[in-house]
């Protein structure tokens, strides 16, 4: 957990990668869950942003 | 001997155009080679892409010749308001969610079947991968007639089992089955693609670990829990993005079987995407739509380059 977050700070690519992916899963869900209306309308923002910093984060520097 | 063919080949080039490239750097060549690649790409993808960007903002209708006014972001806030569009994007969830659960399930238990060594294991796997040989539209038509309540061979094959009267219920016709009928067709066709991929992780996990495991007194349970699942994992994770990703566009087979009904309990996003744009003909809404549904492809498509690369890693 604590090189999760140093790897955070340090803008490295493994910890930023996974929250990217958390995002888009996150992201997805929304957009098809069931049961509430507003996860659906603020699904599309998520997944867009998750996918943007995926993009961005690719080329981060790896974390020893 | 290679020499010799590549002496051939110079030789063979017309003087002119060897004069020609003569003078050209490695790089410029590997520009003309690419060139053409790069251009088609240009054209066909990303200027198709930028177009749509474009109208996704504006309330263009492509059978008006009305002037094209700029909306802003009014199409998304219409689109992510939608209740019609969040029915259409839970029957797609359905449709994915027990797809891909059947799918992993039955297919993953095939690949671990196969893998044992036993007669006539060649054939099995041959005739288990016919399905995803076929076209959708083939299968489409067949499951259609397949799931025929007077005449089907589905229907009958569950009276069997169930004593149902054969003519009771419909497949393709009721609310509630038609869901399923789609679910039943897709693990039926795409199973085998599943299969084929947890063989390959199960025949990638070298057997001195298992004898380690024997040595060490390990169950066969706590074989499979510690060491198959496991190994086989990233190929599994790998196999469901890629259905994932397949089936949150499936059109083809769905537009064959229900065409989206009965209702619109079978109308999945692409679906209604194209209801939008070729028979409502909203052209900015559609365009809209379909950014969204990209976006959502594209961020699924980054996680599955990622599953990817830790495969290779390995």
């Amino acid at each position: 957990m604590r090189r999760f977050f140093k790897g955070l700070f340090t803008l490295k690519r493994g910890p930023w990668e996974m929250v990217a992916t958390l995002l888009i899963a996150v992201g997805v869900v929304m957009l098809m869950q069931p049961f509430v209306m507003w996860a659906y309308t603020y699904s599309f923002i998520v997944t867009l942003v998750g996918t943007v910093m995926f993009i961005i984060v690719s080329h981060f520097a790896e974390q020893e | 001997m290679s020499d010799k063919t590549i002496d051939r080949v110079a030789s063979a080039t017309p003087a002119r155009v060897a004069r020609k490239v003569k003078g050209l750097s490695d790089r410029a060549i590997a520009w003309i080679f690419v060139g053409p690649t790069i251009f088609l790409l240009l054209a066909i993808n990303i200027f198709p892409l930028i177009w749509t960007i474009n109208l996704s903002f504006t309330n263009f209708k492509a059978n008006r010749n009305r002037e094209v006014e700029y909306i802003g972001l009014r199409n998304y806030e219409r689109i992510l308001g939608d209740s019609d569009i969040w029915l259409s994007m839970q029957a797609t969830a359905h449709f994915l969610f027990w797809t891909l659960f059947f799918q992993v399930l039955i297919g993953f238990a095939l690949a671990w079947l196969i893998n044992k060594k036993f007669r006539g294991n060649d054939l099995w796997t041959t005739i288990i991968v016919l399905p995803m040989m076929l076209s959708p539209a083939v299968v489409g038509n067949f499951w259609t007639f397949l799931y025929q309540p007077q005449i089907g061979l589905f229907n009958y094959v569950v009276s069997f089992f169930t004593g149902v009267d054969p003519s009771s219920f419909e497949m393709l016709g009721s609310v509630d089955l038609a869901p399923w009928s789609i679910v039943i067709v897709d693990t039926w066709m795409w199973t085998p693609f599943v299969m084929l991929i947890c063989l390959a992780g199960l025949r990638s996990i070298p057997d001195y670990i298992y004898e380690a495991a024997e040595i060490d007194r390990a169950s066969k349970l706590r074989q499979f829990f510690t060491i198959t699942i496991p190994m086989v994992l990233p190929f599994l994770m790998l196999a469901v993005l890629f259905r994932g990703i397949e089936n949150f566009k499936m059109f083809d087979l769905v537009v064959q079987l229900t065409g989206g009904g009965p209702g619109s309990v079978t109308e999945m996003a692409s679906i209604n995407l194209k209801r939008e744009a070729f028979e409502k003909w909203r052209t900015g809404y559609s365009s809209a739509f379909a950014i969204i549904l990209f976006v959502t492809v594209f961020g699924l498509a980054s996680i599955y380059v990622k599953a990817l690369n830790k495969v290779k890693e390995r």
